[in-house]
């Protein structure tokens, strides 16, 4: 491996990968509080000059965590397929961003290539992309995946309607929820955040939603997203619940600070399986995103973004519904701007699409950072772009139980009527049928009235 | 805690403030404002009536948009049954029902959402007023930051102080008191500018009743709640309380919190540490807030406990 270059005759040297691979990454804040950024733009491209000339081998078989100590790491490496991966060992990375880019590689190719790389491999091409390479190579990967309905098809845009409430108030929820799906938010899931993490509380605000969505006919999933053991509780008390959620982090050690691991994630699986709602066959929902591991002093030293792009290793071993990024939350210690928010966004909906995920974004912010509503429209609408699979749908961008700012319900509606997209099949029929939207998916009059749904 | 030796505490301080003592923080917080106000006003004149405008433009005011309770707003045209969705929608904080223009924001739920952004953003990104500061009396300190940005981005530095710092707080502070009570931007100097002129003679009223002795208190510029642990370690109270202010979000950006620990150190578990949170106007108002800290804060010293190992 060679870990050293010239540039304009000024030597850099690099310790190992996973110093390259920090190096590399485009600025984060994350990366600069733990003191592994490049400390110069030079240094930045030198790193990737290196790291475009290092095998897809040499990223596989040195993992920025030992396989034997790491559980995320062992799952990337055991959900590889040999064959595709030993056929692709040989290509250096920066032919493996050509590979992506050029024309000769189909959709189906890329489709069925999405188990030949682990999360450092999808890292360390992304680094050597430019936004408008991100938006292109991600544009032409799509998966659709089933839990109720189907979601992901091409020309779609879902969405998650998000009607949170400050006091778990199941009327506050669902006066929002009908507000929401009026708007035709709401067919990749109906997920609620709750204040109280207990099964009863859980159970009560399923048991609501599930009433207004069987009582209006609404063909979508059910998920409320408290800890993934507090819904299992919830799914042995009768919840009616279509899937189980979690969030996960690209270490072992960041995961055990989650309470979660692969035992736990198939524990549930089977659980929701034959409990559930819904046959899928895609029953569960993973929450991610940049500098989750630094922020609670999990990252043992790896930069954020090869740690988010290890997380989907971990997502990519089970069979996700969908796939939620989240870039922003946190605050300015991990993504300090709009510009950080923006690149991490486009960086991870194609990591994930190329590890074979069922890519969700929310672009978003708190009051904390510099970041404004016209850098998360940008970062939304260049994702759309791209393609994502869905994203997250609260009133006029502001969800007053999480206090930050996401994607509304106007912005879901206004992206699918600007890429002339609708929402998911049966759920665009389901809006058909209810005069919220024309054939084309275009809002009616009547959209935008959750009073229509009041009993 | 007891509730009627609460309700008791809280009498007692109000009576010692005297009858106008709500009134008192406002005016302070007014008096010391007029500065900032007066720009507003010149700059406002300035663009509303240049002075090649004819002299019968309108004179006058547009609304305050932030005053408007959006709760009691169902801006959709030819709604089926406007009049429930409105009567529900008291109950919640979320902007429902404000109208759209096509699949877009109407114009007047944009600019609120602007305008609740722009404010929530004032109180992260400016700094407490100085004069607010002398006016109760607080010297300063600084962590180890030395912007707003840098504050941002490295928790790590708004919680530690350099040697010069600490021989400066040893130097201003009587060691050794029963209570040490800080007061810390952390992440809304509005917080702090909204709160603190009540709260602070309300607490240290209360604590007077209590009997217990009071340190120096001051004020610490970009400090998170950790920064409490280094003070304690330098000046070695029994307990010590940070009043610092939340981070933001769109619906109020006032809120402010008290963290207290007895025996602080540097490192110690989260767990050990007592909130109040929540601490405005719309929330737990600063002056009941700062009677229920002092008896807090006398319940640790006698128990010698602080967060999940005090029993209240």
């Amino acid at each position: 491996m060679k870990l050293t270059t010239r540039l304009d005759g000024i030597t850099y040297r690099f310790r190992n990968i996973t110093d390259v691979l920090a190096k590399a990454n485009e600025p984060k804040a994350g990366d600069r509080l733990i003191g592994i950024a490049a400390q110069s733009n030079s240094e930045r491209v030198a790193a990737k000059v290196v790291l475009s000339e290092l095998t897809v081998e040499d990223l596989t078989e040195n993992p920025t965590v030992p396989y034997e100590k790491d559980e995320v790491t062992r799952m990337g490496w055991d959900s590889l397929n040999q064959p595709g991966y030993q056929s692709m060992k040989n290509m250096t990375i920066g032919e493996l961003r050509e590979w992506f880019l050029d024309h000769r590689t189909t959709p189906d190719v890329l489709k069925r290539s999405a188990r030949n790389f682990t999360g450092e491999v999808a890292a360390a091409v992304a680094k050597i992309m430019s936004s408008m390479d991100l938006v292109y190579a991600a544009s032409r990967i799509q998966y659709t995946t089933q839990c109720n309905t189907e979601i992901g098809q091409p020309g779609t845009i879902a969405s998650r309607v998000q009607p949170n409430s400050t006091t778990d108030d199941p009327e506050m929820i669902v006066l929002s929820l009908a507000e929401g799906v009026s708007f035709g938010n709401g067919d990749a899931c109906i997920g609620i955040n709750p204040v109280n993490d207990d099964a009863a509380n859980t159970k009560r605000i399923a048991d609501s939603c599930y009433e207004f969505m069987t009582r209006n006919e609404i063909p979508t999933q059910l998920v409320v997203l408290s800890h993934i053991t507090t819904q299992m509780e919830a799914v042995r008390r009768g919840a009616p619940l279509s899937m189980i959620f979690q969030s996960i982090a690209g270490t072992q050690a960041a995961n055990d600070d989650f309470g979660v691991s692969k035992a736990l994630v198939e524990e549930a699986d089977a659980l929701i399986k034959q409990q559930g709602l819904c046959q899928g066959p895609n029953l569960l929902y993973f929450e991610t995103g940049q500098g989750s591991e630094v922020s609670i002093g999990r990252d043992l030293g790896v930069d954020e973004m090869t740690l988010e792009a290890r997380t989907y290793g971990f997502c990519r071993y089970f069979r996700p519904f969908m796939v939620n990024n989240v870039t922003g939350f946190i605050g300015p210690e991990t993504i300090f701007d709009g510009k950080e928010m923006i690149r991490g966004s486009l960086e991870d909906h194609f990591m994930g699409k190329m590890l074979g995920l069922p890519m969700g974004m929310a672009p978003c912010f708190t009051n904390h950072t510099s970041i404004s509503m016209d850098d998360q429209q940008i970062a939304t609408m260049l994702l759309a772009m791209a393609g994502a699979t869905y994203y997250i749908g609260i009133p006029v961008a502001d969800d007053v139980m999480l206090a930050y700012q996401d994607t509304s319900y106007h912005d879901n509606a206004t992206l699918r009527e600007m890429l002339g997209r609708t929402a998911a099949p049966e759920f665009h029929r389901w809006m058909v049928s209810r005069e919220l939207c024309d054939e084309r998916g275009v809002l009616t009059e009547k959209a935008g009235d959750g009073s229509i749904f009041l009993k | 805690m007891n509730e009627q030796k609460l309700e008791e505490i809280v009498r007692r301080v109000l009576a010692d403030l005297g009858a106008g003592s709500g009134a008192d923080g406002a005016t302070l917080a007014r008096e010391i404002a007029p500065s900032a106000d007066a720009n507003l006003e010149i700059s406002g004149r300035d663009l509303v009536r240049p002075a090649s405008l004819p002299a019968d433009v309108e004179s006058g005011e547009v609304p305050d948009i932030r005053a408007v309770d959006y709760r009691e707003l169902y801006n959709v045209p030819n709604a089926a049954n406007p009049e429930e969705f409105k009567r529900l929608k008291r109950g919640t904080a979320a902007r429902l029902g404000l109208g759209r223009s096509g699949p877009r924001y109407s114009t007047w739920a944009l600019l609120r959402f602007w305008a609740d952004n722009a404010a929530a953003q004032d109180a992260v990104f400016s700094d407490v007023n100085p004069d607010l500061l002398e006016k109760l009396g607080l010297f300063s300190v600084q962590t180890k930051c030395v912007s707003k940005d840098q504050y941002l981005e490295r928790p790590d530095l708004g919680t530690q102080f350099d040697d010069a710092m600490i021989a400066k707080i040893k130097e201003r502070c009587i060691p050794n008191p029963q209570v040490q009570i800080l007061v810390a931007d952390g992440l809304s100097s509005t917080a702090v500018e909204a709160n603190v002129a009540d709260l602070l003679p309300s607490l240290e009223q209360g604590l007077k009743l209590h009997g217990l002795t009071v340190g120096t208190p001051f004020y610490v510029k970009y400090g998170r709640v950790r920064a409490m642990e280094p003070i304690a370690e330098a000046l070695n109270p029994d307990v010590i309380c940070i009043l610092l202010g939340e981070r933001p979000g769109l619906v109020t950006p006032e809120s402010l919190s008290a963290y207290i620990a007895y025996k602080a150190k540097v490192g110690m578990s989260e767990a050990l540490r007592t909130c109040v949170s929540n601490i405005h106007k719309d929330g737990t108002n600063a002056i009941e807030a700062g009677a229920h800290i002092a008896t807090l804060m006398s319940e640790m010293i006698q128990q010698q406990a602080s967060g999940i190992n005090l029993k209240v």
